[in-house]
């Protein structure tokens, strides 16, 4: 018996798998659409399952198919078998075990909630709290605080949030994950509204991810057929719902308390912290907010134990971390490894260097409001201490390179320019700031009065960095100096 | 073009009577009433007020907020060209300009025909750059690709 597997993942869908799977349905072979297993450099992929082998085949075009079925191994865009791929065979997936290996929408066979629903709170937070396990949303913060705090905080209704509101450029994880492992997410939400004793979820996706919204929606319904949702869980007498609400375009609804007022319908505008969500979030109800990727490693943590996930990692830098390889790369995708990793080996290591065959001259680290480095600082492992030493921060994982083209005075612009669109503007730091710091930069880059302004930028991040309400116009400078700092000859030219 | 009010939408009260007591309910209804006409008029944002009880200026401040809740009707192809980093790595910079020169409109305008607007990460960083065209994601995105589907 031989399967196809074609994925319907958006990285796929987007460079053609549609074309590719309707090939396959043409042969009369059975096909499966498949997650993706995040080689978005190979997309579309195609999977050849024959006798218990499984080739993986990249760049797939549907005029490839008839070929790819009749000579299989022999076949020019055979990467070889999956398992062997070093792409994938380097990494440690703990989250990602599941995404691309069969149809998301199949439900697995094994579910750790069964055990979960057996725990009592405190043993599923004590968990957490042995995991060591850090908010992968971008703030690093400890997840067992805020499940202890949700937990002790008293509330008749409680709330688990989940922030799918994946804006941050370079980053695609949490979509991969929604597409190709949506119980994942499922799971690990439920357990988590266990231990806090919350039993209403909701997961906020951004209105750009419509295939993940599809997906995730059908797989909602699964879940409840299933009673992996409901009333009832699993006959337990416990109950958990989850709901999917989809944003309507708008950044700044990644920070977590603009994402609860918007979750109320309301504009986005973020709130002032304290309260935390933990105590007054949705609703002013005590909220556990998460980004995907810190709720789908829960059942990986539960299923084998807070300690083994703590043995992954550096120091406080426990477990796996999904990063996403991104820009001007050779071969960009999801790469889950522990933390502890330098920036070298995920860029040229797995990455191959850039795609346009130019030296790398930088890399953004943790999106938009993430710092640009400099090559000599490759070295460094990716762990959440020694990043901050840099001056940087991991945030989501993403890390976006680019060549020696790249002007770093147009891309401290685009920071500010990128704020001023995006800003909620209830801050005047952020709202005005980001304005006035786009002027200005386009004055250095025009070569006018570069020193006086050049010191007016400084001052304007400083006030920026400590007077803004949230990390959008907080983390704004920090793109912008690093570059000021480390690429100084692209703005005094 | 010059709007008729009418002094109530039926089916926009509808969509907003059908999402009245969901959380983020006012939310749901303006994106579903964008989803079925393209837009949010100033009728329909006074019918989704009055069904939520909310003040015309709240209704208004929420959809002002929002990217996806246009306030005008929109052409009959949409695209979107990604504009953040890792697109501007590859060149997004560059394929705006071109796109631009294609569909003759620039980025952030429309005619009667199309609209170009910038989209800030569509997920697709490791195979950049991409856009959008009528809600379907392209990666590795160049002008060939959006020239097939839509001839200048």
């Amino acid at each position: 018996m031989t399967t196809a597997f074609v994925p319907l993942d958006t990285a796929a869908v987007a460079a053609g798998a549609d074309a590719v799977a309707a090939a396959v349905a043409d042969t009369g072979a059975a096909m499966v659409r498949n997650g993706s297993r995040g080689m978005c450099w190979a997309e579309p992929t195609m999977e050849v399952e024959h006798d218990g082998a499984r080739l993986a085949f990249g760049n797939v075009a549907a005029t490839d198919v008839p070929g790819i079925v009749q000579q299989q191994e022999r076949h020019a865009k055979c990467l070889g078998e999956v398992s062997e791929i070093d792409y994938l065979h380097r990494q440690t997936r703990a989250v990602f075990d599941r995404a691309g290996t069969s149809h998301p929408l199949e439900l697995p066979k094994t579910t750790v909630l069964e055990e979960c629903l057996e725990r009592d709170a405190g043993s599923l937070i004590a968990e957490i709290e042995t995991s060591g396990l850090r908010g992968r949303g971008g703030a690093g913060f400890p997840a067992h605080i805020k499940w202890r705090t949700v937990f002790d905080t008293p509330g008749e209704q409680k709330y688990i949030v989940c922030n799918a509101d994946e804006g941050d450029s370079g980053t695609f994880a949490d979509r991969i994950l929604m597409e190709g492992d949506p119980y994942r997410l499922i799971e690990g939400m439920t357990i988590a509204g266990l231990a806090t004793g919350a039993t209403k979820g909701y997961v906020y996706l951004r209105s750009e991810y419509p295939i993940a919204a599809d997906i995730f929606q059908a797989a909602l319904g699964n879940a409840y057929a299933d009673d992996l949702l409901g009333t009832d869980i699993l006959g337990s007498g416990k109950a958990f719902d989850v709901e999917l609400f989809i944003g309507a375009g708008a950044y700044i609804c990644g920070e977590e308390t603009s994402l609860l007022e918007s979750l109320e319908g309301k504009r986005g505008e973020i709130r002032v912290k304290p309260p935390v969500p933990a105590i007054s979030g949705l609703f002013g109800a005590p909220t556990l907010v998460h980004n995907v990727i810190s709720f789908a490693a829960v059942p990986a943590i539960m299923k084998h134990s807070g300690a083994w996930y703590a043995d992954m990692g550096v120091g406080r830098s426990t477990g796996t971390m999904a990063f996403q390889l991104a820009g001007n790369v050779q071969r960009g995708g999801l790469i889950e490894v522990p933390f502890g990793i330098t920036i070298d080996e995920i860029v040229n290591g797995f990455g191959g260097g850039t795609r346009s065959g130019r030296p790398i001259r930088t890399v953004q680290i943790g999106g938009p409001l993430g710092a640009y480095l400099s090559h000599d600082e490759f070295d460094t492992p990716l762990t959440y201490e020694a990043i901050a030493e840099l001056g940087a921060g991991i945030g989501h994982g993403g890390i976006v390179v680019f060549d020696d083209t790249v002007d770093l005075a147009r891309q401290a612009h685009y920071a500010f320019e990128f704020c001023e669109v995006e800003s909620c503007g209830k801050c005047m730091p952020c709202r005005l700031g980001s304005v006035r710091g786009k002027e200005t930069m386009s004055g250095i880059i025009e070569g006018r009065d570069v020193e006086q302004k050049l010191t007016i930028i400084e001052d304007l991040c400083e006030v920026m960095e400590t007077a803004s309400l949230c990390q959008m116009g907080g983390m704004t400078p920090i793109p912008v100096m690093s570059a000021i700092k480390r690429f100084p000859e692209d703005f005094r030219r | 073009m010059v709007e008729i009010e009418s002094k109530s939408d039926a089916s926009a009260r509808e969509i907003a009577a059908q999402h009245r007591d969901r959380v983020g309910g006012v939310l749901i209804a303006l994106r579903q009433i964008v989803r079925r006409f393209g837009y949010v008029s100033r009728t329909q944002e006074h019918d989704v007020a009055e069904v939520f009880n909310l003040s015309r200026a709240e209704v208004r401040g929420i959809v002002s907020f929002y990217h996806d809740l246009k306030t005008k009707p929109q052409p009959s192809v949409q695209v979107r060209v990604c504009q953040a980093e890792a697109c501007q790595s590859v060149g997004a910079r560059e394929l705006t300009k071109r796109v631009e020169t294609h569909l003759g409109v620039k980025l952030g305008e429309a005619t009667d025909a199309v609209s170009l607007d910038a989209v800030y990460c569509l997920g697709l960083c490791a195979q950049a750059p991409s856009m959008m065209i009528n809600g379907r994601p392209l990666a590795r995105a160049d002008l060939c690709d959006l020239a097939e589907q839509i001839p200048a």
